[in-house]
């Protein structure tokens, strides 16, 4: 069914850069967009102290994504960022605030309460925009030559503001079973009532951005709803459907790094369903990840260095999180 | 705001405003990640307190201007795609592979072990966390590696092929693309600017602090002690950076001749020695330097080393192809000015360390505080003397850059400047008075460094609080969120 090649190889790392920045920095922007919930003292010093050591490199994945899309797929890369041009610039600046909080919070105290706006607020619009980009890119981009050739409101539609959503909801339920992990007390309690109810609400959003997908278009549809790709396609709800169940289990009972672990997989069953959603193109409807691809040459050379690197970039991002484990005590983790 | 400016004119203000904020925190960080493995080293080497003191002084200072450089570094590598598409398509297969390796060698390497570094000096214990310092600093270098290949390559462009559809393919060897001609001297001087960048701030901080210790009859050894090792750095680097300047422009000079005629605002040709002009006003229009000062011959003496040398100017290039000569000329000039300057002020601390008179001699203090942000407007300066002078190409002799944008309206790029602009300068304004505000604050015996919590700093068993400790002290604790929880015993 499929044919491995490079192109193939490269589009499996590039979707493994995408699925690593969303649970990775989608955590952390959970936990900005949880984070007003939260007491303002104590309670949220420790639910910034739990990610201040890794949020640096979870953010890192974004810029492997978006350069990745650069190196293996430079047509795709140059076709999608005008497309979807004012969401870009939004998660931009909204990382901008969200990163620069993690300092700045510390040292200012009088104005605390501003950078943890802001810390909020940069992760809610980063979140959501990067949720409409994946909406506008689904629902399709219109391409002239080698070029957008849509206009300039396109990207914004009730399917965008769906996805949108249902990141925004996904990424604080990923941040709420990490505090689950991370806390203990009061603050785990909490944490708990929260991933109760972005864990609902994100069920119902990708049960609607599910529905909508095969309506949207009929090749989605006949992809989904059809044999022999049905057989292949149908195993992603039902799985989706006995993970949902559990990590609802999971949160209400007293667990700790469960919830976490069965959100991780929850976001694994979206992105495969999204996989299978638009395989092959990389820019739907009508670019395929052969038609952006860049020559052999460039494909071998980077696979080279992906093949040498990436070991030892897991190696030492699992030895960096295994240094902070456990949960976060007083002093942060001093 | 930006009526009359079109896309292509905005697109490019916005990439020049972003990419110039944006180099100011690695100019800053490839230097200070080196000087702080230095100072974490010679404390490990020697036992002395003076220096771990050091390192976790300048460690805030490095966290907050790390993440300035990180959130403003992710809005350049998604603003080729999102402004200059038609430059990534076609030069993505030869440039896009560099990137991807400076993020997966680099970028990687930086943010896994800053949590280490920053946080982790009780979790690891020394030795490792002095090799997270340590990856840092290389992380730090090896992003300067991947950015400058890929820069040099837009400038000297080799070892690609012409695709049928128009993009830059890569040929046979990957070496000739990364270790392109400009490459090697584009390395070396953008990595002694960042030292020397570095050198000069904390120079200045510790100026800074001996002048005020001197109005108060003390003797901070920690404000001697960096601001000795910063005049070393600039009595050291300063002339090297100034040879291998030299260098990197005679390699221009065979590469990009346009370039280095703006740098000189020779727009004629002069067969028998070139003048060097020290001033002069360039005129595009009727492409003549108005009020030009001049020392005859010079420039032939400087470039082709000889008084008579002929040298070409722009009379031999046609006007679209010409770089704009204004802000070549004058970048170039302040550039040179602050390269003397800081050559000047290490002869200067030279001669005072002879005479035994380095943390005495007040206008040498003055001269280091007024020189310490000197070595950002240098840096500023000389990317625009690169880059400006490559225009009107983007990838030069080849791809022009009004051919490179991406199909965007005026009102949405418009938009999106105004949008950075704001954003920018409010919220790295705070960031850089945040800095200002640690750079304040004298270095004291027992730093706390980058130590953050909520129930206040736990105190290192065994060290007091020395003598030089003073009452702006209450401010260090301010700053680092806990003045209003009681300190607990360790």
């Amino acid at each position: 069914m499929i044919n491995v090649d490079l192109t193939t190889i490269w589009a499996f790392i590039i979707a493994f850069a995408v699925f690593a920045y969303v649970v990775m920095d989608g955590f952390d922007l959970g936990i900005g967009i949880l984070f007003p919930s939260f007491d303002p003292g104590r309670e949220r010093d420790r639910a910034m102290n739990s990610i201040a050591p890794v949020w640096d490199g979870n953010e890192t994945w974004l810029v492997l994504g978006g350069g990745g899309l650069f190196a293996a797929f430079p047509l795709a890369y140059a076709v999608i960022l005008p497309a979807t041009y004012p969401l870009i610039i939004a998660m931009l600046l909204g990382l901008v605030f969200r990163g620069v909080a993690f300092e700045y919070r510390w040292r200012d105290p009088s104005h605390r309460r501003l950078w943890d706006f802001a810390f909020t607020g940069g992760s809610v619009v980063a979140a959501m925009a990067q949720g409409m980009t994946l909406g506008a890119l689904l629902q399709g981009i219109e391409v002239d030559g080698r070029a957008y050739a849509g206009s300039w409101f396109d990207w914004l539609t009730p399917y965008t503001l769906l996805t949108g959503l249902g990141t925004v909801a996904g990424y604080a339920l990923l941040g709420a079973t990490w505090l689950i992990w991370k806390l203990d007390g009061e603050g785990q309690a909490h944490a708990r009532k929260l991933a109760l109810r972005a864990g609902a609400i994100t069920l119902v959003l990708m049960g609607a951005v599910s529905v909508y997908n095969v309506l949207l278009n009929a090749e989605y549809a006949e992809r989904w709803l059809t044999a022999p790709e049905i057989y292949f396609a149908a195993p992603v709800p039902i799985l989706t459907a006995i993970v949902a169940v559990s990590l609802l289990r999971a949160v209400t009972k007293e667990r700790n790094s469960k919830p976490f672990w069965l959100a991780l997989l929850l976001f694994f069953l979206g992105m495969a369903g999204l996989g299978v959603t638009i395989w092959p193109n990389v820019v739907p409807p009508d670019v395929t990840i052969w038609d952006a691809a860049a020559p052999e040459r460039s494909q071998v050379f980077m696979l080279v260095g992906v093949a040498i690197t990436m070991p030892l970039i897991i190696g030492y991002t699992a030895w960096a999180y295994w240094v902070f484990r456990g949960k976060v005590d007083d002093e942060g983790y001093h | 705001m930006f009526d009359g400016l079109d896309a292509l004119m905005l697109a490019r203000i916005q990439f020049a405003f972003t990419v110039s904020f944006h180099f100011f925190f690695p100019a800053f960080t490839i230097g200070l990640a080196s000087y702080l493995a230095v100072l974490e080293g010679l404390w490990l080497k020697t036992g002395k307190q003076l220096y771990l003191d050091l390192f976790k002084y300048w460690v805030k200072i490095f966290a907050i201007t790390f993440a300035m450089g990180v959130v403003s570094g992710i809005v350049m590598s998604y603003q080729f795609g999102t402004n200059w598409s038609v430059f990534s398509d076609l030069a993505g297969p030869v440039i896009g592979p560099l990137m991807a390796y400076e993020v997966l060698t680099a970028f990687f390497l930086e943010a896994g072990f800053l949590g280490v570094m920053l946080f982790g000096m009780n979790k690891v214990g020394k030795k490792l966390h002095f090799a997270a310092t340590l990856m840092v600093a290389v992380g730090t270098f090896i992003s300067a590696f991947w950015i400058l290949s890929v820069n040099s390559w837009m400038q000297t462009p080799v070892g690609y092929e012409m695709g049928a559809n128009g993009q830059f393919l890569p040929g046979d060897s990957w070496a000739a693309i990364v270790f392109n001609p400009s490459f090697p001297y584009r390395l070396v001087h953008t990595v002694l600017a960042a030292y020397l960048t570095t050198a000069f701030v904390v120079g200045g901080v510790g100026a800074w602090h001996l002048l005020k210790d001197r109005a108060k009859g003390g003797a901070n050894l920690h404000a001697r002690k960096m601001f000795s090792m910063a005049m070393w750095m600039a009595a050291i680097v300063a002339p090297i950076q100034i040879v291998a300047g030299d260098m990197h422009g005679l390699n221009t000079m065979e590469h990009q001749p346009q370039k280095v005629m703006a740098m000189e605002g020779h727009y004629n040709s002069y067969p028998d020695g070139a003048p060097l002009y020290v001033f002069g006003i360039p005129n595009d229009e009727e492409q003549r330097l108005d009020y030009a000062v001049g020392i005859p011959k010079l420039s032939s003496l400087i470039l082709k080393h000889h008084w008579n040398a002929p040298i070409e100017g722009l009379d031999t290039v046609p006007d679209d192809e010409q770089p704009p000569v204004f802000l070549v000329f004058w970048a170039f000039r302040i550039m040179i000015a602050i390269g003397m300057a800081m050559m000047a002020v290490g002869v200067w601390s030279l001669f005072a360390r002879w005479r035994g008179k380095l943390y005495d001699w007040p206008w040498l203090h003055r001269a280091a505080l007024v020189m310490g942000p000197s070595g950002f407007l240098a840096v500023l300066c000389g990317w625009i003397t690169t880059e400006v002078g490559r225009q009107p190409y983007v990838i030069y002799g080849l791809l022009r850059t009004e051919d490179a944008a991406s199909p965007l309206a005026a009102p949405a790029v418009g938009a999106s400047l105004l949008a950075f602009i704001v954003v920018y300068f409010t919220v790295f304004g705070a960031g850089v008075w945040y800095i200002l505000h640690l750079m304040h604050k004298p270095p004291h015996t027992g730093e706390l460094g980058a130590k953050r919590g909520d129930k206040g700093p736990i105190r290192t068993a065994g060290i007091t609080p020395g003598p030089t400790q003073d009452p702006t002290d209450a401010t260090t604790r301010d700053l680092s969120g806990t003045k209003h929880e009681p300190e607990e015993a360790p």
